[in-house]
């Protein structure tokens, strides 16, 4: 079980809002903390990543929880 | 992280199905951290105004799926086969096609248009409305958010120059 400090849920929506939500909650954290990211659009399974490469954040784990996605990533500095 | 990059787009089209490109890709742009700004010019000016009316036009978009967003599974699958001599004739019949397509999205979870628009500005997308087709249009400054620089070409071209992306949509 990863620990999280943040966590937001963006299930049921679909391209963009999980990665815009995502970074709006993002920039109310400090670096190094970990955010977790709840979403069912099988679309976040690379558009999460890709966001989080793009911006210096780290993909810390990923995986499924019956029909949601789920993402712990770490704050960049 | 990798270094800073900018986008700059042109929308030029107003219906609602092209109003959703330019706001997804400049919203998700400045959540990548870039410098974005959309130049609205011709039909995609109106997609500025404080309220949003963009409609479909199945008629002049051929490929366009007539599905039916409600019902039975099966029945939502069927893409109905209307003759363009219905869908551009029939009085009406963009604005029942509009419905349709908005219920869609909704069903799907896709944002609305307004929802993406708000999103950029909160993200920090630059809009600019092109001087002369507000003068074209007869369109007034106050119809505007009050967020968009009023500007032409160059003040575009001067961004768009120095632009890791630049798309016309």
């Amino acid at each position: 079980m990863t620990e999280y400090q943040g966590e937001i849920d963006c299930s049921g929506m679909n391209c963009p809002m999980p990665v815009l939500k995502t970074k709006l909650k993002m920039d109310t954290m400090d670096a190094g903390q970990i955010l977790r990211v709840v979403a069912t659009d099988p679309g976040a399974c690379n558009d999460m990543p890709a966001w989080a490469n793009r911006v210096g954040h780290t993909l810390v784990s990923s995986g499924e929880e019956g029909d949601r996605f789920i993402f712990y990533i770490q704050k960049g500095e | 992280m990798a270094e800073k990059k900018s986008m700059a787009i042109i929308a030029s089209q107003g219906s609602l199905d092209w109003a959703y490109p330019p706001f997804i890709l400049a919203s998700t742009a400045a959540a990548m951290d870039m410098d974005v700004k959309v130049f609205f010019t011709f039909y995609g000016l109106p997609l500025l105004k404080k309220k949003i009316k963009a409609k479909v036009s199945p008629s002049s978009n051929p490929a366009m799926p007539m599905k039916m967003p409600f019902g039975p599974k099966f029945f939502q699958g069927i893409d109905w086969p209307i003759p363009n001599v219905v869908s551009g004739n029939v009085p009406g019949f963009e604005s029942v096609a509009t419905g349709l397509m908005k219920k869609t999205f909704k069903n799907k979870g896709v944002a609305t248009i307004t929802e993406l628009r708000d999103m950029c500005e909160q993200l920090g997308v630059e809009f600019i409305g092109c001087q002369m087709t507000m003068d074209v249009f007869g369109f007034e400054r106050e119809d505007f958010l009050d967020c968009v620089n009023i500007g032409g070409a160059a003040t575009f071209l001067e961004f768009a120059a120095d632009a890791d992306i630049q798309l016309f949509i």
